[in-house]
C-alpha cells in the first residue's frame, strides 16, 4: 500500500491519551569531558501517555539527544527518576535495559542503521531473535511488518538495492515488529530528500492512528508539526511544552 | 535456552556472511592457524608413532621376561662398580632351574642362557656383515613367541653337542637366498659351515637401532665350539609365570642368583636383573622431554596464528561498531555481541583446523608411502584433538576483542562513524 500524503495544515484526529507510559522527573545528566563536567540535562520532567504523539525539538547542544538516549533506555539518568511503564530505569542493569529496549522501544535512526548484508526481511527479524521468538512465528510477524509499511513486495532485497524512503520504511517495520510501546524516532527524514520525507512523516500519521506512540526528535519545524504536542529544550531544560492543534 | 539458540544461530550465520564478504583477509588469517594446525598435529603424528615404536620394540624385550646380566640397562653413575663383576656364565641357567624346581611355589618358570657377538655370515657369492649371532639352547623357544617363517629351532639335544645348525633371521635369509629356499643350504658363520634348519618370522627393528631380523641363532654349544672362548660372558634370560608379580618374581630370582653364587649376606649383588619395565622407565623422560619441546616450538606456530585471529576480530569490531550499537539498541545483550564475535573468531580457527588437518592427513599418507620406516601415525583422536585445539585457539584469541565489544557502550557506538 502507498500511505497518503497528509499536509499537515488538513484536520486530523487527535485520540485521546491512555495510561503512562514515560514519566521523568527532575531528571539530570552529567558527562565528565576530562577535567570539564557537562550538564547535558538539568532538570527535566516529563510525561508521556500511550497513544501520544510527542516531538521534542532544539538547536543542537540542547540536550536532546541526551533526552532521546535516556527515553530509549540506551543511557542511564545521572539523577532524578525515570520509570518506564511503572518500572524504574535507573536501578536497572545493562541487560534489563536491554531487554526493555528490545521489547518496549522501536528505534527509527537518521541513518536507517539497516544491516547491508542481510535483505529487508532479516533485518526487520532481528529484534525477535534477540526475544527469543522461533524462526517460523518470527519470519511471519516480520513479513506483516513488512505488508504495514507497504514493503510486502520487497522482502528480500537488500538495502543497497532499496531507496532512501524504502531503506527508512525498512527501519520503521523493525521498529514495529515487537509491537513496543513506544517508536523512538531520531531525525527520521534527515537523509531523505522532501518528499521522501513527506511519505515517511505520512506513514508516521498512520501509526499514529493504529495507535501508536510516537516520540521524534527533530530540529525541523515542518517535521515537529505533524506531532500532537512539542516539547523544545534549550541548554538541558524544557522551554516549553506544547499541545498543538 | 531457545533464545540462545536462536542467538548462536544468528552469531554462525553473521560469522560466515563476515567470512563470506572478507574472503581474502579471513583466508590470511585461516593461513596462521593452518600452519599452526599442520605443526602441532605432524609433531603429534611424529610423538604418537616415535611411542609405538617403543612400544613395539619394547613388546619384542618380552613383559614377562627378565635378564641376568653384568650391567644394569640404566646408565650406572659408577661404572667401576660394575666392571669388576665376573662374567655370568651359561651353567648358572641350569642351577638357576634347579632352584626354580625346588622352590614351592615359584614364581619363575625357566632360565635359558645366551651368549652374542656380531659376525659375517657367507652363502655362495652372498654375505652379510655384522650378524648378530646368539648361542642359545633349545629352550630358547619357550621364552618369546617367535613365530618361525619356515623351519623350527634347534632341539636341547642338538644344542648340547654343538650340532652346526642355525636358524636364520627374515633379513639375513632374504639376503643370502634371494632366489632360493635357505632351508637345508649350509651357510658359512666365520668360516664354519652350519645347515640352515629354521628362518624366523619378520620382527623389525628395536627403536630403529638394530633389527631383529638380523640375526642367527645357533646352538650354545656351536657358539663356543666356532665363534669364541669360554670366558666370554653370557646373558640369563628367565621367564616369569605370571607377569603381575613380575616384582616378587624379580625378589625371587635376585636370592636364588646370590644363592648360585654363593654372595654373602650384606654383600652388593655382582649381577643385575634388568626387565622391560626399567628399559621403558630409562624412555619415558627422554620421550617426555621430546613431546614437551615440540609441541612448544610447534606451539608457537599455533601462537602466532591466534595473534593474527585476535587482529582480526578487534579490526572486525572497530569496523562494526555502530552495527553493535545497532544491535544493542535493538535489545542485543551482551551475551549476545560477545558470542558473535566468539563464533566469528572461532569459525575462522576452526576453517583453519580442518584445512590444517587435511594438510596433515596428506602429508602423513605421503611419507608413509615414501619412507614407510618413519613413524608418522595419523589417527580419528587427531581430528578431535586437532579441532579442539583450534577451536581453543579461536575462543582465546577472540575472547579479548569480543569481550570489548560487549561492553561497547550503545551511545558511543551508535554514534560512532
Amino acid at each position: 500500500m502507498t500511505p497518503s500524503v497528509a499536509s499537515p495544515r488538513a484536520p486530523r484526529l487527535t485520540r485521546p491519551a491512555g495510561d503512562l507510559v514515560i514519566a521523568i522527573e527532575q531528571v539530570t545528566k552529567l558527562y565528565q569531558m576530562g577535567a570539564e563536567t557537562i550538564h547535558a540535562l538539568r532538570g527535566v520532567s516529563l510525561e508521556i501517555r500511550r497513544n501520544e504523539y510527542l516531538a521534542v525539538m532544539g538547536p543542537s547542544g540542547s540536550g536532546k539527544s541526551t533526552l532521546m538516549n535516556m527515553l530509549g533506555c540506551l543511557d542511564t539518568p545521572t539523577g532524578g527518576r525515570y520509570e518506564f511503564t511503572g518500572r524504574n530505569v535507573k536501578a536497572m542493569g545493562d541487560d534489563e535495559l536491554a531487554a526493555i529496549r528490545n521489547r518496549e522501544i522501536g528505534f527509527v535512526f537518521q541513518t536507517f542503521n539497516l544491516l547491508p548484508r542481510a535483505d529487508a526481511l532479516r533485518n526487520v527479524e532481528l529484534p525477535l531473535i534477540y526475544a527469543g521468538m522461533p524462526p517460523a512465528e518470527r519470519q511471519e510477524r516480520a513479513r506483516q511488518a513488512l505488508a504495514d509499511v507497504g514493503l510486502g513486495n520487497r522482502v528480500h532485497h537488500k538495502p543497497n538495492e532499496l531507496s532512501g524512503g524504502q531503506r527508512q520504511r525498512v527501519a520503521i517495520a523493525r521498529a514495529l515488529v515487537n509491537r513496543p510501546s513506544i517508536i523512538l524516532a531520531d531525525e527520521p527524514t534527515g537523509n531523505l530528500d522532501t518528499q521522501t520525507g513527506v511519505e515517511i512523516m505520512a506513514l508516521f500519521e498512520q501509526l499514529y492512528e493504529r495507535g501508536n506512540t510516537l516520540i521524534v526528535v527533530t530540529h525541523e519545524e515542518d517535521v515537529a508539526r505533524h506531532a500532537r504536542r512539542i516539547v523544545r529544550l534549550r541548554d538541558g531544560l524544557i522551554e516549553s511544552d506544547e499541545a498543538l492543534p | 535456552m531457545a533464545r540462545l539458540r536462536y542467538e548462536i544461530t544468528e552469531a554462525c550465520r553473521i560469522a560466515l556472511a563476515q567470512i563470506r564478504a572478507h574472503k581474502l583477509r579471513s583466508v590470511l588469517t585461516a593461513l596462521g592457524v593452518i600452519i599452526g594446525i599442520v605443526a602441532v598435529t605432524l609433531m603429534g603424528t611424529a610423538i604418537r608413532g616415535m611411542d609405538s615404536a617403543f612400544q613395539s620394540s619394547l613388546a619384542m624385550l618380552g613383559d614377562d621376561i627378565l635378564y641376568v646380566q653384568k650391567w644394569p640397562w640404566k646408565d650406572p653413575d659408577d661404572w667401576w662398580n660394575y666392571v669388576n663383576r665376573p662374567p655370568i656364565q651359561p651353567a648358572d641357567a641350569k642351577k638357576l632351574n634347579r632352584l626354580f624346581a625346588e622352590t614351592p611355589g615359584s614364581q619363575l618358570e625357566l632360565a635359558v642362557p645366551l651368549v652374542a657377538r656380531s659376525s659375517s655370515i657367507k652363502f655362495g657369492g652372498f654375505q652379510v656383515d655384522s650378524v648378530y649371532i646368539a648361542g642359545t639352547t633349545g629352550d630358547y623357544g619357550q621364552l618369546s613367541t617367535v613365530d618361525f617363517q619356515a623351519g623350527r629351532l634347534f632341539t636341547n639335544t642338538e644344542a648340547e653337542t654343538g650340532r652346526p645348525v642355525c636358524v636364520l633371521g627374515a633379513d639375513v635369509a632374504k639376503a643370502l637366498f634371494p632366489h632360493r629356499e635357505p632351508l637345508d643350504q649350509t651357510v658359512l658363520i666365520r668360516d664354519h659351515p652350519f645347515r640352515v634348519i629354521g628362518v624366523l618370522a619378520r620382527q623389525g627393528t628395536f627403536l630403529g637401532l638394530f633389527s631383529w631380523d638380523n640375526q642367527a641363532l645357533i646352538p650354545l654349544d656351536a657358539f663356543w665350539k666356532y665363534l669364541s672362548s669360554r670366558s666370554r660372558g653370557a646373558e640369563l634370560r628367565v621367564k616369569v609365570r605370571d607377569k603381575t608379580h613380575l616384582a616378587e618374581a624379580e625378589d625371587e630370582l635376585i636370592g636364588d642368583m646370590r644363592r648360585v653364587r654363593g654372595q654373602l649376606p650384606g654383600e652388593r649383588d655382582n649381577f643385575s636383573v634388568n626387565e622391560q619395565q626399567a628399559f621403558k622407565a630409562q624412555l619415558d623422560p627422554v620421550e617426555r622431554g621430546i613431546a614437551l619441546a615440540g609441541f612448544f616450538i610447534t606451539g608457537l606456530a599455533l601462537f602466532v596464528g591466534a595473534i593474527g585471529i585476535m587482529n582480526i576480530t578487534f579490526v572486525s569490531v572497530k569496523e562494526r561498531t555502530k552495527e553493535i550499537g545497532t544491535r544493542k539498541a535493538l535489545g542485543a545483550r551482551r551475551r549476545t555481541i560477545l558470542l558473535q564475535f566468539l563464533i566469528e573468531a572461532v569459525s575462522v580457527a576452526l576453517i583453519g583446523g580442518v584445512v590444517g588437518l587435511g594438510l596433515t592427513w596428506i602429508v602423513a599418507v605421503g611419507v608413509r608411502l615414501a619412507m614407510p620406516a618413519l613413524p608418522i601415525e595419523f589417527s580419528p583422536a587427531l581430528i578431535v584433538i586437532g579441532l579442539v585445539v583450534s577451536a581453543g585457539t579461536g575462543v582465546l584469541a577472540g575472547f579479548a576483542p569480543a569481550w570489548s565489544a560487549s561492553r561497547l557502550d550503545p551511545v558511543v557506538a551508535l554514534r560512532y562513524e
